[in-house]
């Protein structure tokens, strides 16, 4: 057999025509393309939201108010105050934890900022002074709220960079007074330009003292979070327990089953993310599948249909000599040829794509890796070949059984 | 006499369609030499063709004993068959059967492709010269009118060099003069060595053979020399 000589022949007989194998192609170029752009977006999206809470800050823990159980989500997230936590509870962390380095507490709500004229919508968070320990940020302008300040229970605000923006626009806002919800607060600090954050633009948020906000803005005492650097990754376990154990006996809990707070690790948090986004990508990647599965049925579809068009044609290569092989070959080819083309045009489609999707979330500010992985390619470019392989097989035998003397009276 | 190609004896042929059983042959006795130019006449349904396909190996016998160049052919595997067509046969069809599309080349080209010799454009070449087409290479298969298609089908089917060439109504569907030019391509393949094996229903045609085997309901009637050789060189054709 000659190969070179079939590969040729297969060439010409999808050249002979063109728009129905343009056509076929498209369906293995659709489903490729599909796979390639959401492995490679989802890489993408799940670089974009690990880099998210990474940029929180690394070694953290964080204790929420409301009892977990059976690893369910804390009641918090179900909208529900629990008021259990308190300021002290987090003192008492940073005090008796030896592997804690430093702990606060959060509070938060939304008000109206204004200066002057200005007004702005926006998150206040009411932290203590060790917020800067804990998350992975600085003052650009100024200085951070002290000790003293905070427990004085002050009216100092420090300014997130795109509110000190939106409020001050080219004035040093330093030293001016703001008011939220009609208190007054000296501006003390500007912090530096973050971007998004666990998904929230802390650049717009302004931060004051936990009591002030306890006090004068929200009328609580209890806090909703508390954050703890841990020294080293290799001590979260033990730190956890620790933590734990602090507030079991400041709550006088006995059973941990009646725990009225939860501790979550970060880097578990991490973990579960990327599980989860995994998760969603293979799934999403599987529905990608099933558009190669109809491409391929599509192959297979025409392939038969070609087959008895070219019934003519099969019974003449049978006369001038070819065996059944040569035209099992030859069809199989074709078939191939299809896959390949398709396959390469559909990574070089998808890979495109999915690197003008990263342009785009980058320019947006997003941090966005893009990854086409040469697995990625490999199994589009495999995949593409065993389709035109299982999908051109059977309409390749028909050919090559066929009788010749049949297949020449065919009309 | 030449040496034997072709002998069969009692050769039957039936066809089964949905239990339907169609006898096509019925015992059919005769022998082919090399270098023969034999034709097959008959009307149609006479089995004419069906006895051509048993000849050129595109079909079997159902029964009798078919020696080719004195070998039995029932022990012949498919693969053998496709061989023999390969290199040692050629055929040229009333409808001539290009491939659409394609090139003069490519469709001369084309047994090559199935052989181990390998493709070469050479071969091809030379046989193209042999049917005057040599200047056509490059024309699609459409752009010929039905003698030159003719005449690239001979060239496919010499392009091999085989032993004999059949040709099925090879002048069925051209008007006279481009009838005569591919006879004429006939008589010199016959010349030169080739054994050509006609089949035809029209008088005309057949007398350019040196011998003529009547069929008729699947027998053969009639095996004769032909007194009055027509030949396209010596004088032209009467109607």
């Amino acid at each position: 057999m000659n190969l070179r000589g079939i590969i040729n022949i297969s060439f010409i007989g999808l050249k002979t025509n063109k728009t129905r194998s343009a056509l076929t192609m498209l369906g293995i170029i659709i489903g490729i393309s599909a796979v390639i752009i959401i492995m490679s977006v989802g890489a993408g999206a799940q670089s974009l939201i690990l880099s998210q809470i990474e940029k929180v800050g690394s070694n953290l823990l964080s204790v929420m108010p409301g009892n977990a159980s059976d690893d369910g989500p804390p009641a918090a997230a179900f909208g529900i105050t629990v008021t259990t936590l308190k300021y002290e509870d987090g003192l008492a962390i940073a005090r008796q934890v030896p592997e804690v380095l430093a702990a606060t507490s959060f509070v938060r709500g939304i008000e109206t900022l204004s200066w002057q004229n200005q007004k702005l919508d926006t998150t206040f968070v009411g932290t203590t002074a060790s917020y800067l320990d804990i998350e992975d940020t600085a003052v650009i302008n100024g200085h951070f709220f002290s000790e003293q300040e905070e427990k004085g229970i002050s009216r100092v605000a420090v300014l997130g960079f795109q509110a000190a923006k939106e409020l001050f626009e080219d004035e040093d806002p330093i030293g001016h007074k703001i008011k939220i919800k009609r208190e007054s607060f000296e501006v003390i600090g500007v912090m530096k330009e973050r971007g998004t954050v666990a998904f929230e633009s802390v650049d717009e948020h302004v931060f004051i003292p936990l009591k002030t906000a306890q006090k004068l803005l929200l009328g609580i005492n209890h806090v909703s979070l508390i954050r703890a650097k841990i020294d080293n990754s290799q001590n979260m376990e033990i730190a956890t327990e620790a933590i734990n154990q602090v507030i079991r006996d400041r709550h006088s809990i006995k059973n941990p089953k009646e725990d009225d707070f939860e501790v979550r690790n970060q880097a578990e948090a991490l973990e579960m993310l990327t599980m989860i986004t995994d998760a969603l990508k293979f799934f999403l990647a599987a529905i990608a599948a099933i558009s190669l599965l109809v491409g391929g049925i599509g192959i297979m579809n025409i392939m038969y249909v070609s087959v008895t068009e070219r019934t003519k044609e099969i019974g003449l290569r049978k006369a001038v000599g070819a065996t059944k092989q040569n035209l099992l070959s030859q069809f199989l080819i074709e078939a191939i040829i299809i896959t390949i083309l398709g396959g390469i045009t559909g990574i070089l489609f998808g890979s495109i794509f999915s690197g003008a999707v990263a342009m785009v979330a980058n320019y947006l500010g997003y941090s966005w890796n893009y990854v086409v992985t040469p697995s990625s390619v490999i199994v589009g470019f495999v995949v593409s070949c065993a389709i035109g392989l299982i999908f051109g097989y059977f309409p390749a035998k028909k050919a090559a059984k066929l009788d010749p003397i049949e297949a020449l009276r065919h009309e | 006499m030449g040496k034997s190609l072709i002998k069969v004896t009692d050769l039957k042929k039936e066809f089964i369609t949905d239990e339907v059983v169609t006898k096509v042959l019925h015992g059919i006795d005769l022998e082919i030499s090399m270098g023969e130019f034999v034709a097959i006449m008959g009307p149609s349904g006479s089995g004419k063709s069906t006895l051509m396909h048993i000849f050129g190996f595109l079909d079997r016998l159902s029964s009798g004993n078919f020696l080719y160049k004195d070998k039995e052919t029932k022990d012949f595997d498919e693969d053998k068959l496709a061989e023999i067509r390969n290199k040692e046969v050629g055929f040229v069809f009333q409808s001539f059967f290009l491939l659409p599309k394609t090139t003069v080349l490519e469709n001369v080209k084309l047994p090559l492709v199935y052989s181990s010799q390998g493709v070469s454009d050479e071969k091809a070449k030379k046989a193209l010269k042999a049917v005057s087409l040599e200047h056509r290479l490059e024309h699609f298969s459409n752009q010929l009118s039905g003698g030159e298609k003719q005449r690239v089908a001979i060239a496919r089917a010499l392009v091999n060099d085989p032993d004999i060439i059949f040709a099925d109504e090879p002048t069925g569907n051209l008007d006279s003069k481009s009838g005569d030019q591919v006879m004429e391509i006939l008589e010199k393949l016959n010349a030169s060595g080739k054994t050509i094996i006609l089949v035809t229903h029209e008088q005309d045609t057949a007398n350019h053979a040196e011998r003529i085997i009547k069929l008729r309901d699947g027998r053969a009637v009639s095996d004769s020399k032909v007194t009055s050789r027509r030949s396209t060189s010596n004088g032209k054709l009467v109607k």
